[in-house]
């Protein structure tokens, strides 16, 4: 069963094949059986999972199912949910339980999906490799000695692992796309705003940006469908009305102009990687797309600008876990001081404490103007940039990362892990839609290619991926699981 | 002896009076129990995101517009960091690089009746904060988020003010005006506009600034005067005493009418203000501006300018009727009906104003409508009732809520000009007292003037203050001939 796609388990649902409670079992016991070896869920949500499913079933039975009804899906632990433990995996919050839905959460909620359980991820979404979490760090299902990639590691393992068939995450400079990658599934980050923050713990909020992760592409676009659309609520989600991302998946593309950016592939990009993106965009050559060369230089000073800018906003948004009102509190304060400073303290990690510094720096007096607003500055001529090569061409293409997985024990120093995003941020710069989907492996690990559309083009992303996945399998690969134990 | 000036420029904390908080759907309403207006934004609860109240803007904008200002068709809302239990994000959302109102001038006029223009620098939208309490809780302290997220204006002065006199007059414009637009509800004690007053004092003559201090959180005008007052004195004490006036924010204490250092701002607070990237640039189009002025009422100044000339009242007493709008409502709506402008002013001025000021009421909340009033006045021209008994009337209107005829009936205070009947009690009068009519008669006109009075006070006792005074008068002369 757990080969199926949400789009296969729907299929089955509808005709009676089992119902939404065999699919809760089912993957509930995956769940317990492989997640001690991967740490992939901070929280398994197995009671209410199995009441949601009998709901779903009721619902079934009355004639009341949509789409989405009877399907699982689990929730990056940074979306807000009422009455269920959310941490965004960092001991500040390991108390915290929200009286509140996330809108992400709210709106598959009524879609009739079944939530498993909450999963891991990097510390307030801060990192590439997952091993910043309170909750410890999340393997990777094809090779558990290496890295999923983050920050939504533990979405991204699970789904690999097919522990569950979907799972959502947030992008903020590739924090979908890249474990994504470097796990072998679909993971799609709309265009900024599309999909309403209302109830996502912030890190960057002019990036930050939620999104599908799962095996295909089919099943981002019916995830899309529910969770896309203006939410009151978020000041800066968009207006634009949401599209029937399905309806298109089955159009080809013959005509398609897929700009490819040399930057993309530079001299010291892996031939691993390379080569299995380069054969992608062969395929999509030979479905009728047209590859362009194209030249994006813009794109070196993507890294420094997002650095600067994430650690501010990021510095700011942490200023509210102060001890006081939610989250950790340390024991005896002396005075006022000493329960903001020891609570902080005691509840960041390492990698949260060197962003607010760096945050707090780049806000400060003395550099806003030679950092923050040069940084803004800079970002607006990315965006452009990209903007208008998108009027040259539909798509852009690459690899999503430089590399495969990374093991635990390379050491990486912060600087070169936001190289690794070099790829990847300037879709959260310029706030554009971008997928990342699997083209093959390196040494057995996924390689994963990246599409960059324009704003609100998130219709010709899946399409263009489904497309390409109807003539391959690299999505159907799994990865072999250890014994349960 | 170096003669002193006095450099004044003053922060005001103008709270609007939208029915929601500037970012959430919260009410805002004064004196809930504690913590049951904050909503998961104002708590600032992990997720949650703030939306612009549109009413806010517009107040604002209205503000901007009554007093000449520009309006930033493109403002900005930035964060403000800081560490506060009572600021539950760690950082107030507020406007800085981008303010909505920019400029402006509000006029004030001294006692003396000299005129003067007061530069507004710019007026900014903000947050309030929510309230910590250290008192009953076991030397822990509470604290309160239903103020958290009150939608404010910060008006922001240029150090155009010379003395407390004219930081006064400037202190009583702005409520006016920002009274009489209804975006503040004036009540001070509420905490609903605060001052902080920016003082340093300077060499006549010296054109640079001297070293000034900010004294936070006035909420009266007496207080506020009686403040720069005594930090003037003290910063002249420091100086010619060949000290350094310490730039510093001190807090007044209006129980023992002191201040004292708050904190020393050695170097300037880095607040790492950037713009908020949860709330996108507030636009307002020309034509949002457009209507918002077309709707302003007549502020102030124009009023008191009307009542001048259309009601022909003193300076002073136009005023004080314009101060507060609702006030000059009151006043033009108890005119309209009596038909007499002067006698409403004197009504309003004084009793009214002695009854509510004893009662801790607003006008809004009179227990003596404008109508009613109008009415007595009405009784009082026509003869019906005596300006005294206007006064019991009017206390029984305040008491019981029946309308002025009602009560004149009831009590039966109907005036008696019935000559027949008048002449009968002065008679009586006389008749009662032999030896002073005796005595009158018998004293030279000078001292008959002192000893008439006797017998008017007999007459109107004797009428139960029913006689019309001016025929009892005319009756006596009369009979008191002989």
């Amino acid at each position: 069963m757990h080969q199926l796609t949400l789009t296969q388990l729907q299929q089955g649902l509808a005709n009676g094949d089992f119902t939404a409670t065999d699919i809760a079992e089912h993957y509930l016991s995956r769940i317990e059986a492989h997640d001690p070896q991967l740490n992939s869920f901070i929280t398994i949500t197995a009671d209410q999972a199995l009441a949601q499913a009998k709901a779903a079933d009721k619902a079934r039975a009355k004639g009341e199912a949509g789409p989405l009804n009877g399907l699982p899906i689990a929730h990056k632990d940074m979306f807000c949910t009422q009455g269920v433990k959310t941490t965004s995996a960092s001991r500040m919050l390991d108390n915290f339980v929200p009286p509140y839905n996330a809108t992400v959460v709210e709106r598959l909620q009524q879609a009739g999906m079944v939530m498993l359980g909450k999963t891991n991820m990097d510390e307030f979404a801060m990192g590439s490799s997952n091993t910043t979490s309170f909750y410890g760090a999340v393997k990777n299902p094809w090779q558990p000695d290496c890295v999923p990639g983050g920050s939504s590691g533990g979405s991204a393992a699970a789904v690999a692992a097919r522990l569950t068939p979907a799972a959502t995450g947030s992008d903020t400079g590739g924090s979908i796309r890249q474990p994504a990658a470097l796990t072998g599934i679909t993971g799609l980050k709309p265009t900024y705003g599309r999909i309403s923050r209302w109830g996502m713990i912030a890190l960057a909020s002019s990036m930050d940006q939620a999104g599908p992760m799962a095996t295909t592409a089919e099943d981002c676009a019916l995830l899309l469908n529910a969770l896309a659309g203006h939410d009151n609520k978020d000041s800066t989600s968009a207006t634009q009305a949401a599209e029937d991302y399905t309806q298109g998946l089955q159009q080809p593309i013959s005509g398609l102009r897929i700009g490819v950016p040399e930057e993309f592939f530079p001299e010291t990009l892996s031939s691993g990687v390379a080569n299995p993106v380069r054969a992608a965009l062969s395929l999509l050559e030979e479905q009728g797309a047209v590859l362009v060369p194209i030249s994006l230089p813009c794109l070196a000073w993507v890294v420094p600008t997002y650095t600067a800018l994430v650690a501010a906003e990021a510095c700011s948004n942490l200023s509210r876990f102060d001890g006081v009102r939610f989250g950790h509190q340390c024991d005896n304060p002396k005075d006022i001081e000493d329960l903001f400073t020891r609570s902080r303290s005691e509840g960041f990690g390492a990698n949260v404490k060197e962003r607010i510094l760096l945050g707090n720096s780049m806000l400060s007096v003395e550099n806003y103007q030679r950092y923050y607003v040069k940084a803004q500055q800079v970002r607006r001529l990315i965006s452009q940039a990209l903007t208008e090569a998108l009027q040259e061409v539909d798509l852009i293409a690459g690899p999503t990362t430089p590399d495969v997985a990374f093991g635990f024990d390379d050491k990486q120093d912060p600087v070169s892990m936001n190289l690794s995003d070099t790829f990847t941020i300037g879709a959260n710069l310029a706030g554009l839609p971008a997928i990342s989907f699997p083209v093959g492996f390196e040494q057995g690990l996924p390689v994963g290619a990246q599409l960059i559309g324009g704003a609100f083009k998130e219709a010709q992303l899946l399409q263009v991926v489904h497309q390409y996945q109807q003539a391959t399998q690299w999505h159907q690969e799994t990865p072999k699981l250890g014994a349960a134990q | 002896m170096i003669e002193w000036e006095t450099v004044i420029g003053l922060e005001v904390h103008v709270q609007l009076t939208t029915a929601s908080k500037i970012f959430s759907g919260s009410s805002t309403a004064f004196g809930a129990e504690p913590n049951s207006q904050a909503s998961l934004i104002d708590l600032g609860l992990p997720g949650t995101l703030p939306s612009v109240n549109r009413a806010a803007i517009e107040q604002a904008i209205s503000f901007g517009l009554a007093i000449g200002a520009d309006i930033n068709q493109r403002s900005v809302f930035e964060r403000k960091h800081y560490f506060y239990p009572d600021s539950p994000k760690g950082y107030q959302t507020t406007q800085n690089d981008e303010p909505i109102v920019k400029g402006g001038a509000i006029e004030i006029e001294l006692e003396n009746g000299e005129r003067k223009t007061i530069r507004i620098h710019h007026a900014h939208l903000e947050e309030d904060a929510g309230k910590s309490s250290h008192e009953g809780f076991q030397g822990n302290s509470g604290i309160d988020l239903n103020r958290a997220g009150t939608p404010l204006i910060e008006v922001v002065s240029e150090p155009d003010m010379r003395s407390a006199e004219e930081a006064v007059a400037f202190a009583r414009a702005l409520y006016s005006i920002v009274t009489t637009l209804g975006v503040c509800d004036g009540k001070m004690a509420q905490g609903s506009l605060r001052f902080d007053v920016n003082v340093s004092v300077r060499p006549k003559g010296q054109e640079e600034f001297g070293t000034r201090t900010e004294t936070k959180n006035l909420n009266s005008f007496r207080f506020m005067e009686a403040c720069i007052k005594q930090e003037v004195a003290r910063q002249i004490d420091v100086l010619e005493d060949g000290g350094n006036v310490v730039q510093e924010t001190r807090l007044y204490n209006g129980d023992t009418h002191t201040a004292r250092s708050l904190r020393v701002k050695e170097d300037a607070d880095d607040y790492r203000y950037f713009p908020c990237p949860d709330i996108p640039p507030v636009v307002v189009s020309s034509e949002d501006i457009e209507a918002l002025k077309a709707a302003l009422p007549e502020l102030p100044e124009a009023r008191k300018a009307r009542f001048v000339s259309e009601y022909e009242l003193s300076n002073y007493d136009a005023t004080q009727l314009t101060t507060e709008r609702h006030t000059a409502d009151y006043f033009e709506a108890v005119a309209k009906h009596c038909g007499d402008a002067k006698l409403a002013a004197n009504w309003v001025l004084g009793d009214v104003a002695g009854m509510l000021n004893q009662q801790e009421l607003s006008i809004t909340d009179s227990p003596i409508s404008a109508e009613q009033l109008g009415e007595l006045i009405t009784r009082i021209k026509d003869g019906t009732i005596s300006g005294r008994i206007a006064k019991q009337v009017f206390d029984a209107v305040c008491e019981s809520g029946k309308s002025p005829d009602a009560i004149i009936e009831e009590q039966g205070l109907k005036q008696v000009s019935d000559s027949g009947a008048l002449e009968k009690i002065v008679d009586q009068v006389l008749a009662d007292n032999p030896e002073q009519v005796e005595a009158f008669r018998a004293a030279e006109e000078h001292r008959q003037k002192r000893m008439f009075g006797f017998f008017v006070g007999q007459t109107m006792r004797l009428s139960q203050g029913k006689a019309n005074p001016q025929q009892v008068n005319q009756i006596l002369q009369e009979k008191l001939k002989g």
